[in-house]
């Protein structure tokens, strides 16, 4: 059902209520990928909190939607959206990354209510969701898997080959994002190792592209709708972002892929937040 | 130290191992023509990217892709160039094994592996950025030699000398705020030469990278509270194993301990085990290490002490290896 103006609105204030989470988990974990975080804030508030069919009372049930963040270094936003939807109390997350905590910086499975697969090794996700997908078509289930990719994690074999999987079996029950944010570790993705043009190079894999601007949750919403009803190839939503987004002083920033937030920066952090 | 080097380590009390490797690279890439470099998105994070920004035209960042980023050293290697090459330890040894095994030790090619943040060094990060198993996968590779530089400055001599050491070599050396060890770097490093860093009489430790600091901190208050002879043992290379100074301590102590930040499943303490049980001697033994597990979440800190890495956890491993009975001679048929 398209988006309605109210549900935007909605959706625009979870999206800053989480920003200020992840900035907070930040500060207790003591650094966190808080730049890849941020820029994926719309695409999880409009899975959670519009098209996911899930039930955080019971993250195990069989028929609910699977998620795999394959850029898997995203936990610290991933944790925050799980907590904001019920599927544990928040205030666990003062423990991240502190030891024999069930939360490190990339989510674990075994651990973490609501976390179908375990990530952090870029590259892992989109072949397990050809696989999720299989799984589901052959035994006429109904769910769809959503995977979010990171661009610089487009770099990796093991994505192209899932693509090449993912078309070759005719795959449409799995909806994948990419979060073009355009920074990698090193720089950004162009001058480290060039991606463009990059939806030639999924369409010349069999994929139907759908470009979106990944902080409109109307532009997300077309094309997460147009996905859904594609019945011929894999969807891929490459969801132009912006790394740090929200944060005046860690947009575009390199090296705000990884850091830590003293009381000092986690205060101007939210006040950038407070003005978007 | 290397002949015509004339850099030295001078600041190991603020630079971690991997700023003094890249820092050490760099040098060597003057003295050296033929060296180039490659990282997968992590020329930053493990310090190869000051060889980088020294020679750009020497170094190839190839993006998040670590089966290409070996392939294409390997590449690099049969052209005639020294390729030094880091990433993570656990992407090296496990997301690129085969192309490390098959396209650099089947071929013997002169691949000098740097790989970082090893062991449990990067704790908080998770499992799936623990490397516990490269020791023994790399050691099960032929053709390959495997060191753990005990701090910074025995990282430097160890990159020194592997630029002449023929073959492919594999190091692991941590994320960074591990403490140094040694004060100076003349204390006679060689490649598959243990070194005994405590002398003792009454049972031997035998560890490897960060644990050798506290192996000997250990031992000195073990003399202290409990008069124990503890000998050391930095046992720096892997692979090939100074396999006399563990017969050595074999014969000369009867009881040995290994550390290590690794699964006891493989690494060094397999290694010498291997080694003792060749003996035909009898010695009481205990590994110690991550036993078997996916570790918990946490800072490196907090992980040696919980895994008995640290001085307190080997003192008490100590103890209970002081405690254990072994046959000295023919009796075994009363135990089988
Ligand atoms: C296989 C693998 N190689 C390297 C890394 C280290 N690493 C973590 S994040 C990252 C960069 C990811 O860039 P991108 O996919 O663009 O993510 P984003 O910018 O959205 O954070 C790298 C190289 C990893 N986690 N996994």
């Amino acid at each position: 059902m398209p988006i309605t103006d109210q549900e935007i609105q909605k959706l625009k204030e979870t999206a800053c209520s989480l920003r200020k989470d992840i900035i907070d988990i930040t500060g207790w974990a003591g650094g966190a990928h808080i730049g890849g975080a941020m820029s994926m804030v719309e695409i999880l508030a409009i899975l959670y909190y519009k098209y996911l069919n899930i039930d955080s009372s019971r993250p195990n049930w069989e028929d609910r939607d699977r998620v795999i963040l394959s850029k898997g270094h995203g936990g610290v936003g991933y944790a925050a959206f799980l907590a904001s939807k019920g599927y544990f109390d928040k205030e666990l997350l003062k423990e991240f990354n502190h030891f024999k905590s069930p939360f490190g910086m990339h989510l674990d499975g075994n651990k973490v209510p609501g976390v179908d697969v375990s990530t952090g090794s870029l590259g892992h996700g989109l072949p397990i969701a050809v696989g999720l997908s299989l799984g589901a078509r052959l035994q006429k289930k109904n769910w769809k898997t959503y995977c979010i990719l990171g661009d610089g994690e487009c770099n990796e074999g093991s994505i192209w080959e899932a693509a090449m999987a993912a078309s070759h079996f005719k795959l449409t029950n799995m909806i994948t994002f990419v979060d073009r944010n355009k920074l990698m570790i090193d720089g950004p993705t162009e001058e480290v190792m060039g991606l463009e043009p990059f939806s030639d190079k999924w369409k010349a894999f069999g994929w139907i592209v759908k470009e979106a601007q990944g902080h409109d949750f109307k532009s997300l919403s077309e094309a997460i709708e147009f996905a859904q009803n594609e019945t011929k190839a894999p969807v891929v939503i490459i969801a132009n972002t912006i790394k740090g987004k929200g944060i005046d002083f860690m947009e575009n920033q390199v090296k705000w892929h990884y850091g830590g937030l003293n009381s000092d920066l986690i205060e101007k952090a939210k006040q950038s937040v407070d003005r978007m | 130290m290397s002949e015509g080097l004339t850099w030295t380590v001078y600041d190991a009390d603020t630079m971690t191992q991997a700023e003094i490797y890249g820092e050490v690279l760099c040098h060597l890439g003057d003295k050296y023509p033929n060296i180039v470099g490659l990282s997968a998105d992590l020329a930053n994070s493990t310090k190869i990217g000051k060889f980088g920004k020294k020679f750009p035209d020497r170094f190839f960042n190839v993006g998040i892709a670590e089966q290409n980023l070996f392939g294409v050293a390997a590449g690099l290697a049969k052209s005639g160039l020294i390729p030094f090459i880091s990433s993570m330890a656990v992407f090296t040894s496990m997301r690129a094994a085969e192309q490390v095994r098959t396209d650099i030790c089947y071929q013997k090619l002169n691949c000098k592996i740097i790989a970082t943040h090893a062991g449990t060094s990067f704790g908080q990060a998770g499992t799936t950025h623990h490397c516990t198993e490269d020791l023994a996968i790399m050691r099960s590779f032929a053709n390959m030699t495997v060191i753990v530089p005990a701090d910074g400055i025995e990282t430097a001599n160890a990159i020194r000398e592997c630029v002449e050491y023929p073959g492919p070599v594999y190091m692991r050396i941590g994320r960074g705020f591990e403490p140094k060890f040694y004060d100076n770097e003349d204390y006679g490093f060689k490649i598959g030469k243990g070194i005994e860093v405590h002398s003792g009489t009454d049972i031997t430790i035998i560890c490897c990278g960060v644990t050798v600091l506290q192996a000997v901190e250990a031992a000195k208050m073990l003399k202290e509270q409990d008069g124990l002879s503890v000998r050391v043992i930095n046992m720096h290379t892997i692979k090939p194993l100074d396999e006399e100074i563990v017969k050595r301590a074999v014969l000369d102590t009867r009881r040995i301990v290994t550390i290590e930040d690794h699964n006891i499943i493989g690494g060094l303490g397999s290694a010498v085990a291997e080694v003792i049980a060749a003996s035909g001697k009898g010695c009481a033994f205990t590994k110690v290490g991550i036993p078997d597990c996916f570790c918990e979440v946490g800072y490196p800190e907090d992980l040696c002490n919980y895994y008995k890495l640290d001085a307190d956890g080997i003192m008490d491993k100590v103890r209970e290896v002081m405690g254990k009975d072994f046959e000295e001679d023919e009796d075994w048929e009363d135990e089988v």
